[in-house]
């Protein structure tokens, strides 16, 4: 593996070294940050070396969809749902409440990896030819992918766009807030457990803040429509 | 005119079919007419069907008629079919005819019974099934029908099941049934084991290949069943409490038919006999014994009913000895003779049972002779009859028995007279207690002297005492022995028994002698009777407290076999079953629910432990393929 | 000549791994969907990298598809979430354990 990495040229290989680099700190920042947003925001550290290796993979058109629809859209939902419910508290990180949970996980996590790389240096087992088209042929990406995606994977595209729609339409539904409940004890939420570690604010205290996160999550759905709807419009 | 064979037996199983389904709905008395009307109807059929038998020439007096094939597996092959010869019409004849008689008493005795028509359904089963007995053509049909009237002979015992007794009586006859039935189908096994078929006329064809010893074991087995079927020592108790039945049942069951199975069975068998002489002596002397304790036994009874049920056990003896000796057609005559007079005496018994109101203790009877002349002179010819009395019937068919024994061995002929003494006696002592004397039953139960009305039954029920009375006077006849040309019976069975009959060697002269000598010990007998028991009705003397209670010889069953299997099962089911059986079951109850509520910690409900979960076998997967990639 | 396709696989490999120790190990259940975006990712990126290899568009037809899935899945998911804030405002995903069995 060395041997090729050497062969490679030089621009690509600084291009991965960096781009890989930045990915791993992302990652890495994803999941020990303890601020919600911070994670958020090493996500898209991570979404954008990963479009540069798409880039650098020869699959430009899914860098740029890439960007514009995870980093551009999905991350933006996660912050807006972050901001709206006041998850941006910190989390207590050292603290575990199930018992071995995090040495069997890294255990685990390690093993995985090990095993990955492991058949990474043996036969990696592949299948059939697909019947799709080659890559390498004089016809541009976008061409190419449409040409995949019209024609052998119609069927799967068209199921994908009913896909969106009944997501939409479910999202609508679930974040809806029932209106029998607008005036009852439910919103100042009875059953907070003394000891969240997320606490949210103080809910007893007053129902403006209750009324106000209420007003905001009635925008919300509209708010996510709207990005979904733009999203929808930018992806091709 | 053969080929109507078929609905001798069909008729009453029509009869019974037609009773289950529309019963009640036919009631009381049309029921009872139904059943009666299809039994005639099979006898008469019989009475064709015996004509046309005897219309062909002696040698080809056998014909079978196969319905259907009932068991085809490998070598197994029985058809359902009967065999119409000599033998079988004969019993056959004799079981409608006597059973058409009582199924019209019936119609008299059981008039003002609830289950009136259930009463006839059984019966008709019952008549079904013995038919099929006799005229089965293989020993697997035969055992279908032995099965079939012990059923019907616990149906009808205890037919007033609401009594405890009567239910207890069903239920200890099915058992003695059982032990018998036992011996019967290890026979069967035997037999098929050793001839390969359960078809009379192939196994008997085969028997030549078949050796002694297993041929005295087949012997002694179907003798076995036969000593349950027929009451025979040891297997005989409980023929005294199926008196509980209804008295046309024991009139039917335990006198005329069910009961004669066995012997019926012996004489089928006499291939078999023939070439197994140990068994065949086993048999008469078990016969002589039951005889004589019969007979003992019947001497110091109270009960009317068991005066004659230990008779007929005793009668029963006669026959097995007879049939053990070689004799057959002695024991048929004497069977034949037997359901005549011992039905007679049984439904006069029920005549003055009813007549008594239920009352059955002939110490409270007496001089009853005025009030039921009817009933009184059928009873009297049924005695002497039975008591061998010269001229009736029964001093043919006994002395056959006799003669036939004396030729044999003296010994046996011995026990054979001492009983035919004793039987002439106390059913002497039964009639006279009865019927004459003095009207003990006016102080034995003052309070019933102004309901009670001692009188003869209606036609339905007179009728057939008459006929019996008639045919135990003359049924003699078919079979007499002073003359070659007169023993009917003698040459319409020989080609069942062909040359294993047993021969005498008397001439007319020792005929003559010992028909003297039967006569002598009848009239010893009547006369002793009448000495003893004509004006008096106490004489505790000749009525020992061990001849009452039957030599103790059921208590001991009771002491000695009955109660440690009760107790056992009592065992058994608190220990064994509770504790083991269910403890086991349970136990793996318990087991699975302990399991559950362990294996239930796995769900503790948190997201993340899932997930834990599924990393887990994420990298168990990966192993397994990284063993296969490389 | 281009860096071989077992250099991305294994990062893809790592960015996966990182992924689900994160989901094991975060409660806050926000950062546990992002660590599941991030093993798509990954996911995506192994795609890519066998598409360049065999010399086969559908890898990346695969991505397209896994994109648009994964956008719809976010916003289930976060119409969820929502739903659960509502009810328990500031809970994390041990408070969440009703299937208890």
């Amino acid at each position: 593996m060395t041997s090729q990495l050497l062969a490679a040229t030089i621009p690509d290989a600084i291009t991965f070294a960096l781009a890989a680099v930045i990915c791993v700190v992302g990652a890495l920042g994803v999941v020990l940050a303890r601020n919600p947003v911070h994670s958020a925001l090493m996500l898209v550290m991570t979404l954008f070396g990963v479009a540069v290796l798409f880039v650098e993979e020869n699959a430009q058109f899914l860098a740029a969809v890439q960007v514009i629809v995870y980093a551009g859209a999905i991350v933006v939902l996660f912050l807006f749902v972050i901001m709206l419910l006041g998850v941006d508290r910190s989390e207590v990180i050292s603290a575990e409440p199930l018992p071995g949970q995090r040495p069997v996980a890294i255990c685990l996590g390690v093993i995985a990896l090990a095993e990955v790389l492991l058949l990474a240096h043996g036969q990696w087992p592949t299948g059939a030819k697909s019947v799709s088209g080659a890559l390498a042929s004089p016809a541009d990406n976008v061409n190419q992918i449409g040409q995949s995606v019209f024609t052998t994977y119609l069927l799967a595209f068209e199921v994908t766009s009913v896909l969106l729609v009944v997501a939409v339409v479910g999202a609508v539904v679930l974040a809806r807030r029932p209106r029998r409940l607008r005036d009852s004890a439910d919103l100042a939420g009875p059953e907070l457990d003394p000891d969240d570690v997320v606490g949210g604010d103080e809910p007893e205290a007053g129902d403006p803040d209750a009324e106000a996160a209420s007003e905001e999550a009635d925008d919300g759905p509209n708010k996510r429509e709207g990005a979904l709807a733009e999203s929808e419009v930018k992806a091709p | 005119m053969l080929r109507v064979a078929f609905l001798i037996p069909l008729l009453p199983i029509a009869g019974s079919l037609v009773l289950l389904a529309a019963g009640r709905k036919l009631g009381n008395p049309l029921a009872g007419w139904l059943a009666t009307a299809m039994v005639a109807a099979s006898f008469v059929v019989t009475v064709i069907v015996f004509a046309g038998l005897f219309r062909l020439p002696v040698g080809a007096r056998s014909y079978t008629q196969s319905w259907w094939t009932w068991i085809s597996s490998g070598h197994l092959h029985v058809d359902m079919g009967i065999l119409v010869d000599p033998l079988s019409m004969t019993m056959a004849a004799f079981v409608t005819g006597v059973s058409a008689l009582i199924h019209l008493y019936s119609i008299g005795y059981m008039e003002h019974d609830e289950d009136f028509p259930k009463f006839f359904l059984y019966l008709n089963l019952f008549v079904s099934s013995m038919l099929l007995l006799v005229l089965a053509d293989n020993f697997l049909l035969l055992f279908l029908g032995w099965e079939g009237v012990g059923v019907c002979s616990y149906f009808l015992i205890g037919f007033w099941f609401e009594r405890d007794s009567a239910s207890s009586a069903a239920k200890k006859a099915m058992i003695f049934n059982r032990i018998g039935d036992a011996a019967f189908l290890i026979a069967l096994f035997l037999i098929y084991e050793r001839t390969g078929s359960l078809e009379y006329h192939t196994v008997f064809a085969r028997l030549g290949t078949v050796g002694e010893p297993s041929l005295v074991a087949i012997g002694l087995l179907l003798f076995g069943g036969a000593v349950g079927k027929s009451a025979q020592i040891p297997l005989y108790p409980w023929l005294a409490d199926a008196m509980e039945g209804p008295t046309p049942v024991s009139a039917l069951i335990h006198a005329a038919t069910m009961v004669t199975a066995g012997v019926y069975l012996m004489c089928r068998i006499n291939p078999i006999l023939y070439r197994a002489p140990d068994a065949a002596h086993v048999i008469a002397i078990v016969g002589a014994a039951t005889a004589l304790l019969g007979a003992t036994i019947a001497c110091a009874q109270d009960d009317i009913k068991k005066i004659l049920a230990y008779s007929t056990i005793s009668q029963l003896g006669y026959m097995f000895l007879a049939a053990g000796i070689g004799a057959y057609d002695a024991a048929i005559f004497l069977m034949l003779t037997h359901a005549f007079y011992k039905a007679l005496l049984f439904l006069g018994a029920g005549s003055v049972i009813h007549a008594m109101n239920d009352e059955q203790d002939v110490k409270t009877m007496g001089a009853l002779a005025r009030l039921m002349p009817i009933t009184a002179v059928t009873f009297l010819i049924g005695w002497l009859s039975i008591g061998g009395v010269p001229v009736l019937s029964g001093f043919w068919s006994k002395g056959d028995v006799l003669l036939n024994a004396f030729g044999f061995s003296p010994a046996l002929w011995a026990v054979g007279a001492v009983t035919a003494v004793l039987t002439a006696y106390y059913l002497g002592r039964a009639y006279l207690l009865v019927f004459r004397g003095e009207q003990r039953w006016v102080e034995a139960r003052p309070k019933a002297k102004t309901g009670l009305n001692p009188h003869d039954p209606s036609w339905v029920m007179s009728l057939p005492l008459v006929v019996l009375g008639a045919l135990s006077a003359l049924g003699g006849l078919i079979n007499l022995p002073i003359h070659p040309d007169f023993d009917f019976l003698e040459r319409w069975l020989s080609p069942v028994f062909a040359s294993r009959l047993f021969e005498h060697h008397f001439g007319l002269g020792g005929v003559w002698a010992f028909a003297l000598i039967d006569a002598a010990l009848a009239v010893l007998g009547v006369s002793l009777a009448v000495a003893l028991w004509a004006r008096t009705a106490e004489r505790p003397a000749l009525e020992p407290v061990f001849l009452r209670r039957a030599w103790y010889i059921d208590w001991a069953y009771d002491r000695f076999i009955a109660r440690p299997s009760t107790d056992l099962a009592g065992e058994t089911s608190s220990v064994v079953e509770a504790k083991g059986i269910d403890g086991a079951v349970n136990g793996f109850a318990f087991l699975v629910r302990a399991s559950g509520r362990q294996l239930r910690k796995v769900q503790t409900g948190y997201v993340r432990n899932y997930a834990l979960g599924l990393s887990a076998g994420l990298v168990l997967i990966l192993a397994y393929v990284l063993t296969r990639a490389s | 000549m281009s860096i071989a396709a077992s250099w991305y696989l294994t990062l893809a490999a790592v960015l996966f791994s990182i992924g689900a120790v994160g989901l094991l190990i975060r409660r806050n259940v926000l950062v546990m969907f992002m660590c599941v975006e991030l093993m798509l990712n990954a996911a995506n990126l192994t795609f890519v990298s066998f598409a360049r290899k065999l010399n086969d568009i559908a890898g990346q037809t695969a991505v397209f598809f896994v994109l648009v899935v994964a956008a719809a899945e976010v916003v289930v998911g976060l119409g969820i979430i929502v739903s659960i804030y509502r009810r328990r405002p500031g809970a994390t995903a041990d408070d969440i354990h009703g299937l208890k069995g």
